[in-house]
């Protein structure tokens, strides 16, 4: 079975997940994704019925601390990678309305 | 002093005798990197103020022989997708090109409490995503044995490095094989430990529960020195192990004579290099030398295998990455953009590589509704299977043995036209992550001049038994002393 992903399914995922992709890299994307996908079909041939899911790596407890809060990141340390910042607050780009 | 085969504990006993200071060593090392890395790559930042800050301050515990650890004034290298307090992390992508992390890894903070001295960050293939350090959005890296040759992915600087002299050990990181793979394209031992074993906090995440950070050097007792000072229970990651970690290197020595070598025949197929096949042969035949019992065994979901990792590797990673979007932190377009998920599209367009743009956007399709079930629910299926195997095959054996690679290291360019005749490089390496269990990369042999690797694995949390036979072996062979012809 050969799926077809075509390039308006690719533009629709890029959509997505946020990706600007140009005309060109969807065709390409087309065709790879196709062959990918297909290499991924192998996994049908395996009988799962009575298969559970795999849910965690390791069989162990998860380790979790006590529920009380505890300093964090300087305000002005995590600030230093914002692309844009003002009185403290990352700036982003308006998201409602116009400005 | 013989930079280039020096291992890490001979210079820990020169460093312990006082003959060499940790600041000469260092200094040493430096002027290393600057003569012969230009011609490798293998680093993408060189930290000289840092390493001879730390160096001073081994050379201090040195002196007053207080605290002094097995790391203490030894100077590595660690791949570039551990966060590193005011050092550069880039995960070899532009998206972080100016990103400066705040806080360090936890495996960085051990490293620094023992008194190892960090030289720099290692170039890889974008956020991990490669087998053959060509993805890097800077530059790739070269095999120190052929410089027209891949040192395989993604930890290709970290494996170069350390085959190179370039740092008496680096700090690789394994996803499916990222650092067994290369580790055997450059003639380096290398560990990827048990899922849980090192804490992965401060590690850039690629996928979340494959993920395994582990160590790469010359031979087997150091790459068991640095897991002893980098394992461990860490409050930061709920899914580190609370078992106690073993003295590594304690263990070495002990005689394998009695213990059962499983060989899977489902990995001795079609499409493996002839002269690796002999290689792996060849140390089969020094295990039963040793006095080892060899024994056929199955894993009858070996050929599914890949599908399930990259299936499920994909989907992490689709969300993981999520978080680079131009707006805390990282490459951000602004200029132009109509709205903020215009800022978005264009940010991840001119931030992310063609390999991670396809793995996100082949990780959401395959979590889309309509396509859940049949993709990714299924690998997980699949990946019990895959465990299972594992299981059964331990209860015959101590461990198992086969190739980390079907060839040696190929061109630089041979395989970057077709993203998945490189993603069939990683056959022998994937299965194992999804499974969680440990995996020792030992360099077994040459073919054609191109160094041969084989990996030991074993159960979770049996490190031990994996570096008491690689040690074993290494006592017997000298395929890990032989150095690339650099100079």
């Amino acid at each position: 079975m050969t799926q077809i992903i075509d390039t308006k399914t690719v533009k629709h995922v890029a959509f997505l997940v946020r990706m600007g992709i140009s005309d060109g890299e969807a065709q390409s994307f087309s065709q790879q994704f196709s062959a990918i996908i297909d290499f991924f079909n192998l996994l049908n041939e395996v009988d799962t019925h009575d298969t559970p899911p795999a849910t965690q790596v390791i069989h162990a407890n998860m380790v979790l601390r006590e529920d009380a809060a505890q300093p964090s990141m300087p305000r002005e340390d995590f600030l230093k990678n914002a692309p844009e910042s003002e009185e403290g607050y990352v700036k982003v780009s308006t998201v409602l309305g116009e400005e | 002093m013989e930079l280039s085969s020096l291992t890490l504990r001979s210079a820990q006993e020169m460093l312990r005798s006082k003959q060499i200071s940790s600041v000469e060593l260092t200094q040493a090392m430096l002027d290393r990197i600057r003569k012969i890395d230009p011609q490798i790559q293998a680093y993408v930042t060189v930290t000289e103020d840092v390493a001879l800050e730390q160096a001073r301050r081994a050379d201090e515990r040195l002196a007053t022989s207080e605290n002094v650890t097995p790391l203490t004034g030894i100077p590595f290298g660690v791949k570039d997708c551990l966060s590193t307090k005011g050092v550069r992390t880039t995960c070899s992508s532009k998206i972080l090109e100016n990103y400066v992390p705040q806080y360090n890894a936890t495996v960085i903070d051990k490293l620094a409490d023992s008194g190892a001295v960090m030289l720099g960050k290692h170039n890889m293939d974008e956020f991990g995503m490669g087998s053959s350090c060509e993805n890097s959005a800077y530059f790739p890296t070269r095999n120190p044995w052929d410089l027209t040759r891949v040192p395989g992915g993604s930890s290709g600087g970290s494996a170069a490095a350390a085959a190179a002299g370039l740092g008496l050990f680096s700090i690789g990181e394994d996803t499916g094989g990222s650092v067994r793979m290369p580790a055997g394209f450059c003639n380096v031992t290398g560990l990827k430990p048990t899922y849980g074993r090192v804490s992965r906090y401060g590690l850039i995440a690629l996928a979340s529960s494959f993920d395994s950070i582990g160590p790469m050097a010359r031979e087997v007792y150091d790459v068991a020195a640095v897991t002893e000072a980098i394992a461990g229970l860490d409050k930061r990651d709920s899914t580190s192990s609370t078992l106690p970690v073993p003295q590594y290197t304690q263990s070495l020595g002990k005689s394998v004579k009695g213990m059962k070598l499983g060989i899977p025949k489902e990995y001795f197929v079609a499409g493996m290099e002839a002269g690796v096949e002999s290689a792996i042969h060849k140390a089969i035949q020094q295990f039963e030398a040793l006095g080892m019992e060899i024994h056929e065994v199955s894993l009858p979901h070996t050929k599914y295998g890949l599908p399930v990792y990259y299936l499920i590797l994909f989907a992490e990673a689709s969300a993981n990455l999520a978080r680079f979007d131009g707006t805390r932190f990282g490459l951000s377009v602004r200029d132009g953009a109509e709205d903020v998920i215009d800022v978005y599209l264009r940010t991840r367009a001119a931030g992310f590589g063609d390999e991670v743009k396809r793995r996100i956007m082949l990780g959401a399709y395959t979590l889309s509704a309509g396509y859940y079930d049949a993709y990714y629910l299924k690998a997980q299926k699949v990946r019990t299977l895959l465990r299972q195997d594992f299981e059964q095959a331990f209860e015959q054996v101590d461990a198992l043995i086969a190739p980390t690679c079907p060839t040696t290291a190929f061109k630089i360019g041979e395989k970057t036209a077709d993203p998945l005749e490189m993603y069939l490089s990683d056959i022998y390496v994937t299965a194992t992550n999804p499974a969680g269990i440990p995996s020792l990369a030992v360099p077994c042999g040459f073919s054609q001049g191109m160094p041969v690797g084989m990996q030991l694995m074993g159960k979770h949390f049996n490190e031990e038994t994996l570096f008491q036979i690689g040690h074993a072996y290494q006592q017997v062979t000298d395929w890990h002393k032989q150095l690339p012809p650099l100079g």
